[in-house]
C-alpha cells in the first residue's frame, strides 16, 4: 500500500472513530450511570442528521451556528424525553427497558417518516469547508473530513474537562462508579440523570449533524450505527469514557482497514465483531472496566 | 392459576385447536398460523436460554438462519430432498455452531454475554451475506420442498396441508420436549443457575457444562425452526441471521412473559398477529402505512401495564376487578 493511501486511510479511520466516540460516550454514560440499555440511542443520531438537513438551508454558511442550535434543540428534546419517558424505566428490569426503547425506535422512525418523508437526502458541505488539501503529490483530502475530526476532538476535550474538572463531572464520575453511594452522599440523582441523558442525546445528535454531509441522510440510519456503538461501549468497558475513546479509535481502524486490505476486504463486516469477541474472551469486562459496581 | 394435575390440558387443547384450524380458515390464515408456529418453535428455543437459565442471547438468529440455509443448500436442485436427511443436518449444523459460540461466550456474563453472542451472530450473518456460500443479499431459493417418506406413504411439504401439520407436530414436539426438560434434574439445575449461580457451584454443580448443554440444545431447536421456515418459504436469506431477527424473537418472549413455555408461544402469536393487523389496510385503514407507530405504542403500553408479560394478563384483570 503506497504511503499516501495509507495516510488517507489513517485519517479516515480516525475521523470515523471520533464520530463513533461522540455517540458512544453518551451511550456509555447513560448505560453506566443510569443502568438503562437504551436502544433508541441510534435514533438520536438520525435526529441529528435530519436536523442538519432541515436546518442547513436556513443557516447558509453559518455551519457552526447551526451545529450549536442543533445541539441545544437536541439537549432540550433529551431533557423532555427523560422527564416524560425514561425516568419511568429506571425501576424496570433490563429486558423490559430493551423492549420499551425498541418500541421507541419504531415510534421515532414513523414520526420521521410523517414529518420529513422516506426519501434519501444529501446535505451540502458549506463553501468554506468544501475544498480539499493536497496530500503528497498524488492524493488530496477533503477539508470537511478534517473539520469533522477537529470538531470531534474539540468536543472530546470539552467532555474531558467537564468530566474531570468540574463539580458536575465529579458527580457524574461518582454516579458511574457507584450509583447508590453517590445518592447516599447527597447527590441529586434525578437531576444528574436528566442532565446526563440530555447531554447524551445532544452528543449523538451532534454526531449525526457532523456525519450528515459525509454520508447521506436516510431512513433507519440509526439502527446500523446503534450496534457498532454498543460494541464500542462494551469493548471500552461500560461507564468508562476513556475506554470508549480507545475502543472507538480501535473500531475505526479495524473497520476502515478491513475494507481496503486485499484478501480480507470480502469479510470486512466481520472484522469489528471478531475484534470484540477476541477482546471480551481475553478481558471479559472490556478494556477499561470500572472498579466496583 | 391452573393446578399441576390439569396444567397439561391447556397446551394439549391448544394443539388440538391448531390441528382443527385449517378446516375453518383460508389459505392466507393457514400461512399466517404456520408462520406463528415456526416463530413459536424459535421463541421456545430462546426461552430455554433466557427464561429458564437466565442467559440473554442476542445472537440466536444465527442458529435459526443456519438451519434454514443448510436446508436450502443441501436440497438437490432437480428433485425433492428428504426430511429424514435435511432436518437432522439442519439441527446438527446449528448445534455445532452453538457448541463453538457457547463454549467461548459462556466465559462472560450479563451484558458482556449479550454482546459476545451478538458478535458471533453477526459473524455468521456476514459469512452468508458477503461470501459466495450464501449467494449474497438476495439469498437462495428452494426449487422443490423436501419430502418425508413414511414407509409407503409420503408427506410432501410441497402441499400446504402436509406442511401445516409437520410444522404443528414440530411445535408440539418442541413444547413437550422442553416441558420434560424443565421437569428433569437438568432443568432444575438450569433454574437454579438462573436464581443463583454461585450457590449452585457451591452445591457441587459444575455450572459451565450445564449452561453449555442448554446453549447447544437451544441452538439445535432454533435450527429446527430454521428448517421449518425454509420449508415454508422455500427460501433462505441473510436477514434471517441478522441481529434484528435475534431482537425480534427476544421481544416475543419478553412480550409473552418470561419463565413460562406458554409465554413464548403467546408472545410469538401476539407479535406476529399485531404486526399483521397493523399492516393490513382493510382493517386499520390508512393507519396501515404507519404500522410502526401503532406497534410501537402498543408494545410500550403492554410493557408499562403488564410487567409480567401477556401471561400476567388474567391475574392483572382479577386484581383490577377486586
Amino acid at each position: 500500500m503506497p504511503l499516501e493511501v495509507f495516510l488517507v486511510q489513517c485519517l479516515n479511520a480516525v475521523q470515523y472513530g471520533l464520530l463513533l466516540f461522540l455517540l458512544a460516550s453518551g451511550l456509555t454514560l447513560i448505560f453506566g450511570i443510569m443502568g438503562v440499555i437504551n436502544l433508541a440511542h441510534g435514533s438520536f443520531y438520525m435526529l441529528g442528521a435530519y436536523m442538519a438537513f432541515v436546518l442547513a438551508p436556513h443557516f447558509g454558511q453559518n455551519f457552526l451556528v447551526m451545529l450549536l442550535a442543533g445541539v441545544l434543540i437536541a439537549a432540550a428534546f433529551g431533557f423532555v424525553l427523560e422527564w416524560a419517558f425514561f425516568s419511568y424505566l429506571y425501576q424496570r428490569e433490563h429486558l423490559q427497558q430493551v423492549l420499551m426503547t425498541w418500541a421507541l425506535i419504531l415510534v421515532f422512525e414513523e414520526l420521521r417518516s410523517l414529518s420529513v418523508g422516506n426519501d434519501v437526502h444529501g446535505v451540502k458541505v458549506p463553501d468554506w469547508l468544501a475544498g480539499s488539501v493536497p496530500l503528497g503529490t498524488l492524493m488530496t483530502y477533503p477539508v470537511y473530513r478534517l473539520f469533522a475530526s477537529a470538531a470531534c476532538i474539540a468536543v472530546a476535550i470539552g467532555l474531558y474537562v467537564v468530566v474531570n474538572r468540574t463539580r458536575l463531572g465529579m458527580m457524574i464520575r461518582a454516579g458511574a462508579s457507584n450509583r447508590d453511594m453517590a445518592r447516599g452522599l447527597g447527590v441529586d440523582i434525578r437531576r444528574l440523570y436528566r442532565i446526563v441523558f440530555a447531554g447524551g442525546v445532544a452528543l449523538a445528535a451532534l454526531a449525526g449533524m457532523i456525519a450528515a454531509p459525509l454520508s447521506s441522510v436516510y431512513p433507519n440510519m440509526g439502527s446500523g450505527v446503534l450496534i457498532i456503538c454498543f460494541v464500542v461501549v462494551v469493548i471500552g468497558g461500560i461507564g468508562s469514557i476513556t475506554g470508549a475513546l480507545l475502543a472507538s479509535l480501535l473500531v475505526g481502524f479495524v473497520d476502515t482497514f478491513g475494507k481496503v486490505l486485499p484478501v480480507f476486504s470480502q469479510y470486512a463486516g466481520v472484522g469489528v465483531y471478531l475484534l470484540m469477541a477476541v477482546i471480551l474472551i481475553l478481558r471479559p469486562e472490556g478494556l477499561l472496566a470500572r472498579r466496583g459496581t | 392459576m391452573a393446578n399441576a394435575k390439569t396444567a397439561w390440558l391447556v397446551p394439549v387443547a391448544g394443539a388440538v385447536a391448531l390441528g382443527l384450524l385449517p378446516l375453518v380458515v383460508t389459505t392466507y390464515g393457514q400461512d399466517l398460523v404456520m408462520r406463528i408456529m415456526v416463530f413459536a418453535v424459535f421463541a421456545l428455543s430462546l426461552e430455554l436460554l433466557v427464561g429458564t437459565t437466565g442467559l440473554v442471547s442476542l445472537g440466536h438468529a444465527a442458529f435459526f438462519g443456519i438451519g434454514a440455509y443448510i436446508t436450502v443448500l443441501l436440497s438437490p436442485a432437480s428433485e425433492a430432498g428428504s426430511v429424514w436427511l435435511l432436518l437432522p443436518l439442519a439441527m446438527l449444523a446449528a448445534a455445532a455452531y452453538a457448541l463453538v459460540v457457547g463454549a467461548l461466550s459462556l466465559r462472560t456474563k450479563g451484558i458482556y454475554f449479550i454482546m459476545v453472542t451478538l458478535a458471533f451472530g453477526q459473524m455468521a450473518y456476514f459469512v452468508f451475506h458477503d461470501t459466495p456460500v450464501g449467494r449474497g443479499t438476495d439469498g437462495i431459493f428452494l426449487n422443490l420442498r423436501p419430502v418425508l417418506e413414511l414407509g409407503s406413504a409420503a408427506l410432501d411439504l410441497g402441499d400446504r396441508m402436509h406442511r401445516y401439520y409437520l410444522t404443528l407436530a414440530a411445535l408440539a414436539a418442541t413444547y413437550a420436549l422442553l416441558a420434560l426438560v424443565l421437569r428433569s434434574r437438568f432443568g432444575r439445575a438450569l433454574a437454579g443457575i438462573k436464581v443463583n449461580e454461585q450457590r449452585m457451584r457451591a452445591a457441587g454443580f459444575p455450572t459451565y457444562p450445564y449452561k453449555l448443554a442448554a446453549f447447544v440444545l437451544a441452538g439445535a431447536l432454533a435450527g429446527l425452526a430454521g428448517f421449518l421456515l425454509a420449508a415454508k418459504d422455500a427460501a433462505a436469506n441473510p436477514e434471517l441471521l441478522s441481529w434484528h431477527e435475534s431482537g425480534v424473537v427476544l421481544l416475543m418472549i419478553i412480550l409473552g412473559g418470561l419463565g413460562h413455555l406458554r409465554g413464548a408461544v403467546i408472545g410469538a402469536a401476539a407479535f406476529t398477529l399485531l404486526r399483521e393487523l397493523y399492516g393490513t389496510y382493510s382493517i386499520v385503514g390508512p393507519l396501515a402505512d404507519h404500522w410502526q407507530l401503532t406497534l410501537g405504542f402498543t408494545v410500550i403500553a403492554f410493557v408499562a401495564l403488564l410487567p409480567q408479560g401477556l401471561i400476567g394478563l388474567p391475574a392483572r384483570l382479577r386484581t383490577a376487578r377486586g
